[in-house]
């Protein structure tokens, strides 16, 4: 229980099926305060639906989610309060188009955190300036390029100053010049103690980053432990062929 | 053979389209002359005061009679509204053409517009009513031509947006089944049904449901026969706004801790009505025009007192000249509406399409 009781989140035997396929089968799992877990896998493993549970962007059918120590149900009150402490990052950056950036940063901390206005474009500002693209505030996200509108997507989970970030696959929708841009921010942050949880294939992230790396296959978690340990002997024969398949052709 | 088909290529590029260039215009020249003739040079302008209609009636088939208009405008334009009071209804279609006028204008875009109709709103209705100021009463029965018509459309429409937005985000509900088959079953009863009877059983079958003693009047009942009519239309065009937005907006919005209803109105209607906007303003230029239909359960709008007009024995024939004239002010206020879409679009696409250089 106390173990509980710490952890930002935990997964208590959690499933989930679409229709009749079972894509969550048992997660268990708990993530510490200011632990960094990178979570990898083949696609169609689940570990995008496992994180996007987090939030609630998908429901859970059986078990229990506890985020921050309150539990995911139907209650929208809790709902709420958990995505307020909960910031996302997703592969096609879903950054609202008809807003400037500035508005992308600054609406949410005005309507769900009751910032005044000033107050919010200062903050924006200064997460603007740390995912390094300040004097993009006043441009459209059309107008920029997808790892300026990662970059964007960064900044404006940031703006809620949320307590755990989860990241789906944030590199994954971009031209490869422009990976590199995105995973420095990413690095910073986690070296600023922030709880993440990340779906990723950039195993050199994970290696430099991850306390912890979790690998997913059919909606279970195959095998969990330190990148290091886990790129230099994999225990089980799909994080084998897992592996040899992304540092071939990754 | 080659050159000899080319040579004939040649011949048809140089000679025949040529000529049927020259056909087309030559039938144009002349269609424009008749009509000019018609309507120009052997028109009967005006007729000298007290006679009769001899004069346009001499002119009958070669010459129009613009002079139908002159002595029936008022009655087109306000129908049986008291005659001494018309002013009232002038200035009304005054206020109506101002408050287009304003929304025409970039300037004008802002919260403050709302506000802006809502008092021209109060100002029209007071100015049709009366009954306060020293105006004199005048009954709904006794309103007709342009300002019923531009009544009909605007509150029309004014209601008929917001509820077709509550009822595609209804069909949209998945959670929520009841809700969403209402919805269902309201547009698809609606749409099944045409307008014509839609009027006739607002207009007649309506009271017999009311309770005794209630009475909703006439021009309130095509009112709201109107608003459910276009509410299904708009709300069947603002869907399809909805369903082309990508899925990653609403969890975008959702993943930030918006609500559905900020979601809704700060994220998702901004885009979807955004895309939309040549399709609602293409229905609301046909729901305009169809407010005419409310000949069939008696009310003077624009298009009955027209055609009422022309059934006084002695302005019988004249026709033509009136329908132009209805059609000239039915094209106005819908060619006003194509350039207040316009306008809309390019302002609203504008970060959009600009190609500056990402730094």
């Amino acid at each position: 229980m106390t173990d509980r009781a710490e952890s930002a989140v935990a997964f208590i035997d959690v499933h989930k099926w679409y229709g009749r396929v079972h894509v969550l089968r048992g997660i268990s799992l708990s993530v510490a305060s200011g632990e960094r877990l990178v979570i990898c896998g083949p696609s169609g493993s689940g570990k995008s639906t496992m994180i996007r549970c987090i939030n609630r962007l998908e429901h859970h059918e059986k078990g229990r989610i506890i985020v921050e120590g309150m539990e995911l149900s139907d209650d929208p009150r809790a709902l709420a309060a958990i995505r307020r402490e909960v910031g996302m990052v997703f592969q096609s950056f879903n950054l609202f188009p008809h807003l400037s950036v500035l508005d992308n940063c600054t609406l949410a901390p005005i309507r769900v955190r009751g910032l005044s206005r000033g107050e919010a474009e200062d903050r924006a500002m200064e997460y603007l300036k740390r995912v390094r693209i300040p004097e993009q505030a006043r441009k459209f996200p059309p107008q920029l390029s997808g790892g300026q509108q990662q970059r964007v997507a960064i900044a404006r989970a940031l703006c809620m100053q949320p307590k755990i970030m989860l990241f789906d696959e944030p590199t994954s929708a971009l031209d490869p010049e422009m990976v590199r841009e995105v995973l420095d921010v990413m690095i910073e942050l986690a070296e600023s103690g922030m709880t993440m949880l990340c779906v990723t294939h950039e195993m050199g992230f994970a290696r430099r980053v991850a306390d912890r790396l979790l690998f997913m296959d059919r909606g279970e978690i195959v095998e969990s432990g330190s990148p290091q340990e886990m790129f230099d002997n994999p225990r089980t024969e799909r994080l084998r062929g897992f592996l040899n398949q992304i540092l071939h052709h990754g | 053979m080659r050159v000899l088909r080319d040579g004939r290529g040649d011949m048809a590029r140089r000679f025949v389209s040529p000529l049927i260039t020259l056909f087309l215009s030559l039938l144009l020249a002349l269609g424009a002359w008749r009509f000019f003739s018609w309507a120009l040079w052997h028109a009967v302008w005006t007729l000298p005061p007290g006679s009769n209609t001899d004069l346009c009636r001499a002119a009958l088939g070669h010459g129009a009679c613009w002079a139908v208009i002159g002595e029936k405008f008022r009655f087109i334009l306000f129908g049986f509204y008291p005659y001494a009071q018309q002013w009232r209804a002038a200035l009304v279609i005054l206020c109506f053409i101002t408050l287009f006028a304003l929304s025409l204008s970039q300037r004008f875009w802002r919260p403050s517009l709302a506000l802006i109709w809502g008092s021209g709103l109060v100002v029209i209705a007071i100015l049709m009513w009366g009954g306060v100021f020293g105006l004199a009463f005048v009954p709904e029965d006794q309103w007709g031509g342009l300002p019923i018509t531009l009544l009909l459309a605007t509150l029309g429409l004014a209601f008929a947006f917001p509820l077709a937005i509550l009822v595609a985000l209804a069909r949209r509900a998945e959670g929520l089944p009841v809700i969403r088959w209402l919805a269902i079953a309201y547009v698809e009863l609606i749409r099944g049904v045409p307008l014509i009877s839609l009027l006739f059983m607002a207009s007649v079958m309506l009271p017999l449901f009311l309770p005794n003693g209630w009475n909703i009047d006439k021009l309130l009942r095509a009112q709201l026969a109107f608003v459910l009519f276009a509410g299904a239309y708009l709300a069947e065009v603002v869907r399809a706004g909805l369903a082309a937005l990508p899925r990653g907006q609403y969890e975008g919005a959702a993943a930030l801790g918006l609500s559905y209803w900020q979601a809704t109105r700060l994220i998702i209607l901004p885009q979807a009505l955004r895309h939309v906007i040549p399709m609602l303003v293409n229905t609301f230029i046909g729901f305009f025009k169809d407010t005419s239909l409310v000949l069939i359960i008696g009310i003077f709008d624009l298009m009955t007192t027209g055609r009422t007009a022309t059934m006084e024995p002695a302005w019988q024939g004249f026709a033509n000249e009136v329908y132009l004239l209805l059609a000239a002010i039915y094209f106005g206020f819908c060619f006003t509406m194509a350039r207040i879409s316009r306008r809309l679009e390019q302002r609203l696409s504008a970060p959009h399409h600009s190609i500056e250089e990402p730094a």
